[in-house]
């Protein structure tokens, strides 16, 4: 294995700017558009046999629409793709997986209320006796190192092992070429460097693999070669291990990568703007976390920030704190009054705000012009926009215009409904919406979840100098590089259990790994 | 007495087939990921298509067979609103409802006090002879036993073939089913139609077999208590046995209340199905944890695939 | 050759306005068929139905008296249907709520002030919301569906009415028919025009003003469409889901229920066994084809209580079956929600290149 390995990057290394053709797969002049947007526009890229080539680019610079051509999850308008030396058609994903190619969704391919065994069984062309096929599950998962149980039913499983179902099934196709959509964003850092090894003993049986991620470093550590896409285009190709991580950043962007300025930290926190105590709350669903005593205090003028692997209860602690679940008076506290029981709206009038994860439908009414959504979280705030029970347009647009330039929320005409925007702009005017009240206490769910770099920079900035400026910032994340460069002390949650904040300084990554895997659990009984 | 006892429970399996099969049929399609409020519409087109043809063929199994075509054609007209052009599938519904209820009463026109014909009793040789059981169990219309059999066929595939387990992942994540490259238009489509067919064939019995002749609005809400029935067996097939009888034995139960002339005014019997309904769906619906297992996950959510 | 559908960026304003035209539109056409099939003449029948009707000042009046209960109806669904609560059972709320509504002048026929009429009014509107409200109770303290308990309470309402006009609201002096005694004057909704016309008419016109007001100005307006649209983004809003059902469920029985007691109060003068063609069932189509908005609805209640009198004048001058009349309403329901496809949706054809396995190759 670790001889091909070697073979493989010396190949790197002799050829930086190989010509874009590959023995395995070749693409070329691949098109694609949905309505006006051109989301891949006459793409070339090639991959070895034995290869892990990263396709790098922003979000929306088109990779997921160009690796879900070559799963034939979607249609090309123009140009072809060359399987083996020979030119194909894939019309369909079955017809993918018969030609040897499997992928592993970003957010997953899987069914809940099924088995192990049986969302195996659906990506299988004949799957024959299920006993069979279980056996083969349990041999191929522990042989690789990922260990599964075929007749456990998916909704009771951690995100991880979903992953591993989902690596298992393209495994057991035999495939010549996996496609992974950012495998490592719902993955601990021990968890990521087991599937890097499970990675590099494929490549080293000669499979290939295209490696879509935003974590350059990620990438530098375990690709050959790259393939950078911006605005659907091919911009540029390199052997990432002899670029920096900021030399790939700038490729990806297309200029110089701007970090936040962090602005001067009070010497001493402040006071106690946001304080969570003995915080427990019972899962509401079957597939629902639950909250396990969970304390917590947020200064003024500090980013504390919340790290965990999706599902381990951010969504529970985000509705408990904003008040869309109730829990005991006591266990939430704004600025000193204890308002656990009490609504939303009571709680944006103590001047606390607070932005969701999910940006559309929750954050969000998709079909509702941007100022009509100014109302739905402003509607109780003293803002004008209500009185007597009337709704003053005239000051939702005056609002809408005002976030709209000091956010830089970009739009192709005047108020649209909100399903229209893109991400990063959508995500902008939510953040914005609630930034404009100055607010003491802000809490976001993934603040910048699938958004474009100019605007995650933009958002986080806006973060830092709310909480420098005397508020007090909680952030729940899934990004650790984003928690890195914002936050000045960290916790984890795992299983809806919170570990102690730390200082971000005195963090590392593998401490944080830990705590995400569970090592938090283990104080859980001291508070 | 016994005598008795073998005709209410003669008369409860009359009145729990028809229940069955619209029931068993809808819940395929639910299971599928699609709500089809329109059992009922289907149903009475069932009913008077199934009468009209037996009518004038003569034959029984003629008159079912172009039952089950109605419900069919109902149904595809409601999977191509709902899957081809994602209109809302509550509201679609009941427009196959209010649609169903319409036509049948044009088409049925015709036939109001034209006598019917009776769907006939398979006897089963030497079994049906067996006192008491023999007649109950053995001596039933074709379709009676093909209600069980139904049954046992939805639940074998669906949890032990490959097109059930298809059929459960379209409805479970239609987004993922796709994202593998089945076709969820296709399966649902499918499913539709199987509903259909089973909501046709459910009519024909009433206008067939529980009463051969063709009255307006003869299902009487039997289409609705038939969706009812689906939330009651949790989407179990097997349960929806239990769920029919039931309600079959709560219906003939109020006949023979009323015969016996208990004293109780004869709307307050003849409403107790309904109110029945009504207190099965809130005591099953009650308990979230039960219900929540084995809703479909996409059960009435609309699906556009991209390409 | 595929269809496909492809998801507009905004709502089309434009297809908004079109779609119910269209509708009506291929409506009329699939009634020229359906009168063309039963062996009439298509032209003439479409003018029987739809336009000899407009022609007559009595037949006006009676499409009025129709359109008024369904208006009223139709207005409470819409405010159900937008905020996402499937409540399709105003046919028993209007059944309920007359009754109700009929308690004073059958049981206290001597009680004639001016207050018997308000009193009616009140009770019926009140009956009608308490209806509505158990299938909104089961639904938001048991999770029981909405759609299906609103709708075995229509069966139980009728029976309910059949009951009392058989029973013991059964008129004293009225040879054993199934009806209940004539309502007095007091008891009896003030007649507008020289037909059946009364102040129902109007009173469903200020409804109609007024929720269209609440609708598209008042924070409650803005409630009932976020919960409608998003409920997690409305309970992010601090709207509570549960209030709101109560409220729409409510609301709409309470209009159903009014509407039933005009229109035994205002058109029957007394309690029979069938008190509505209907109306319940119909005001959804109403509901539907009106956008649900208030204003559209009040045009699409005319529409439909125009194909009630067409069908009857079919029936009268041409021989042809009056149920024609609710295969047409079935219709314009499914043209309806066909055409508003396209206000999210532009619908495309596509031509599907050579289809072929992974290991065909194309020319």
């Amino acid at each position: 294995m670790s001889d091909v390995l070697t073979r493989r990057r010396q190949a790197g290394e002799a050829g930086t700017a190989r010509p874009a053709t590959g023995n395995l797969l070749h693409a070329r002049g691949l098109t694609k558009r949905f309505g006006d947007i051109l989301a891949n526009d006459h793409v070339d890229l090639g991959l070895n046999k034995g290869e892990i080539h990263a396709l790098l680019g922003e979000n929306g610079a088109g990779k997921s629409t160009l690796v879900k051509m070559f799963y034939g999850a979607l249609e090309p308008d123009g140009g072809e793709i060359i399987w083996q030396g020979k030119p194909v058609v894939i019309d369909n994903p079955a017809s993918a997986r018969a030609l040897g190619i499997g992928m592993v969704f970003q957010h997953f391919s899987l069914f809940e209320a099924l088995t192990v065994v049986e969302n195996i069984a659906l990506a299988l062309p004949n799957p024959g006796n299920m006993k069979a096929l279980a056996a083969r599950i349990t041999d191929v998962s522990e042989d690789y190192g990922l260990p599964l149980n075929p007749q456990d039913v998916v909704a009771d499983l951690p995100v991880g092992i979903r992953q591993r179902i989902e690596i298992v099934r393209c495994l057991l196709q035999e495939p010549q070429l996996i496609i992974m959509d950012e495998p490592t964003s719902v993955l601990t850092p021990q968890e990521a460097d087991r599937l890097f090894l499970t990675l590099q003993r494929l490549a080293g049986e000669g499979c290939a693999v295209l490696y879509i991620s935003h974590r350059l470093e990620e990438v530098q550590r375990i690709c050959h070669h790259a393939t950078i896409l911006r605005h659907g285009k091919v911009v540029s190709e390199c052997d990432p291990s002899l670029e920096t991580a900021s030399s790939l950043a700038s490729m990806m962007v297309g200029s110089e990568v701007i970090g936040v300025n962090h602005g001067a930290m009070a010497p001493e926190p402040g006071p106690v703007r946001l304080k969570l105590s003995g915080l427990s709350a019972p899962a509401a669903t079957p597939f629902a976390t639950r909250l396990n005593n969970i304390d917590l205090e947020v200064h003024t003028g500090e980013i504390i920030a919340i790290a965990g692997v999706a599902g381990n209860g951010q969504g529970e602690l985000f509705d408990a704190i904003s008040g869309e679940m109730r829990v005991d008076p006591g266990m939430v506290v704004l600025d000193g009054r204890a308002c656990g029981n009490r609504d939303v709206t009571w709680r944006r009038r103590q001047n606390a705000a607070f932005v969701p994860e999910e940006r559309l439908g929750h954050g969000a009414v998709p079909g509702l012009k941007l100022s009509s959504n100014i109302v739905l979280t402003r509607h109780g705030t003293g803002d004008g926009l209500v009185g007597t029970g009337f709704v003053s347009t005239a000051r939702a647009a005056e609002l809408e215009q005002k976030i709209k330039t000091t956010y830089d929320v970009r739009m192709s005409h005047d108020d649209p409904e909100a399903r229209s925007l893109s991400g990063g702009n959508l995500q902008k005017f939510v953040v914005g919406r609630e930034l404009d009240r100055n607010p003491g206490v802000l809490v976001v769910n993934q603040p910048t979840w699938g958004v474009d770099a100019g605007a995650a920079a933009l958002i986080r900035q806006a973060l830092i100098d709310l909480a420098r400026s005397g508020s007090a910032v909680l952030v729940i994340s899934q990004d650790l590089d984003e928690i890195f460069e914002i936050a000045d002390r960290i916790a984890v949650i795992s299983r809806g259990h919170l570990s102690v904040p730390e200082d971000a300084r005195s963090m590392t990554r593998e401490r944080v790994g830990i705590l995400m895997a569970g090592g938090a659990e283990k104080n859980a009984g001291r508070a | 007495m016994l005598d008795i006892v073998q005709a209410v429970l003669l008369t409860v399996i009359t009145a729990a087939t028809p229940l069955l099969i619209a029931a068993i049929g809808e819940l395929v399609v639910e299971r599928s990921g699609v709500l089809n409020l329109g059992v009922e519409g289907m149903m009475i087109m069932g009913a008077v298509v199934g009468f009209a043809a037996a009518n004038q063929s003569g034959s029984g199994a003629l008159g079912v067979l172009a039952a089950i075509v109605a419900g069919m054609a109902m149904s595809a007209l409601f999977g191509f609103l709902v899957l081809g052009l994602v209109t809302n599938q509550v509201a679609t519904g009941l427009a196959l409802t209010i649609l169903g209820l319409g036509v049948s009463g044009m088409i049925g026109e015709a036939f109001i006090g034209v006598p019917g014909l009776r769907l006939p009793k398979l006897d089963i040789p030497v079994l049906s002879d067996i006192p008491f059981i023999g007649p109950v169990v053995f001596q039933q219309d074709a379709i009676v036993y093909l209600s069980f059999a139904l049954v046992g066929i939805v639940s074998y595939c669906l949890f032990r073939t490959r097109i059930g387990l298809i059929l459960r992942a379209v409805g479970d994540n239609h987004t993922s089913a796709h994202a593998l490259g089945y076709s969820v238009l296709k399966v649902r489509f499918l499913a539709v139609l199987f509903g259909g067919g089973c909501a046709g064939l459910a009519g024909s019995y009433m206008s067939l077999a529980y009463t051969p002749q063709w009255v307006e609005n003869m299902t009487a809400g039997r289409g609705w208590i038939a969706l009812a029935l689906v939330v009651f067996s949790s989407w179990l097939p097997m349960r929806v046995i239990a769920g029919a009888y039931l309600f079959g034995a709560v219906t003939v139960l109020t006949f023979h209340a009323q015969a016996l002339g208990a004293g109780i005014p004869s709307q307050f019997l003849s409403s107790l199905p309904y109110l029945a309904t009504i207190v099965v769906l809130v005591l099953i619906s009650a308990n979230r944890r039960l219900t929540l297992v084995n809703t479909p996950a996409c059960l009435g959510k609309p699906f556009v695939p991209d390409r | 050759m595929r269809i496909e559908l492809v998801k507009r960026k905004e709502h089309s304003r434009k297809m908004a306005l079109l779609s119910p035209v269209i509708a009506v539109g291929l409506t009329l056409v699939a009634a020229a068929i359906l009168f063309a099939a039963s062996g009439t003449d298509p032209f003439l029948g479409l003018y029987k139905f739809f336009i000899e009707p407009l022609t007559d000042s009595w037949s006006v009046q009676e499409i009025i008296v129709k359109a008024t209960p369904m208006v009223l109806i139709a207005c409470g669904l819409a405010v159900c249907y937008l905020s996402n609560n499937w409540n399709i059972g105003a046919e028993g709320q209007f059944i309920f709520g007359a009754l109700c509504g009929s308690f004073l002048p059958i049981v206290y026929p001597e009680f004639e002030t001016s207050l018997t009429l308000p009193l009616m009014l009140v009770l019926g509107a009140l009956g009608g919301a308490f209806w509505a409200l158990i299938p909104a109770v089961l639904k938001t303290r048991f999770n029981a569906n909405e759609i299906l308990t609103s709708l075995m309470l229509v069966y139980v309402a009728s029976l309910l009415l059949d009951y009392l006009v058989r029973g013991p609201w059964r008129d004293p002096g009225g040879y054993n028919f199934p009806e209940s005694r004539l309502f007095s004057e007091a008891a009896t909704l003030p007649l507008i025009g020289d037909g059946r016309m009364s102040i129902a008419a109007p009173v469903a016109v200020v409804v109609v003003i007024v929720l269209a007001i609440v609708l598209a100005r008042t924070l409650k307006g803005f409630e009932i469409r976020v919960m409608g649209e998003s409920p997690r983004a409305g309970a992010f809003a601090g709207f509570s889901a549960k209030r709101l059902t109560l409220f729409a469920f409510a609301l709409a029985g309470g209009l159903a229920g009014l509407a039933g007691t005009m229109e035994v109060s205002g058109s029957l003068n007394q309690l029979l066994p069938t008190i509505s063609p209907g109306y319940g069932f119909t005001a959804i189509i109403v509901a539907f084809l009106g956008r649900l908005n208030p204003v559209g609805i009040l045009v699409a209640g005319f529409v439909l209580a125009l194909s009630y009198i067409g069908g009857e004048a079919v029936q009268a001058s041409m021989g042809v079956s009056d149920k024609i009349a609710s295969v047409i309403q079935g219709l314009l329901l499914f043209f309806v929600l066909a055409c508003d496809t396209l206000i999210l949706y532009r619908i495309r054809l596509h031509s599907r290149r050579t289809t072929a396995t992974g290991e065909v190759s194309r020319a």
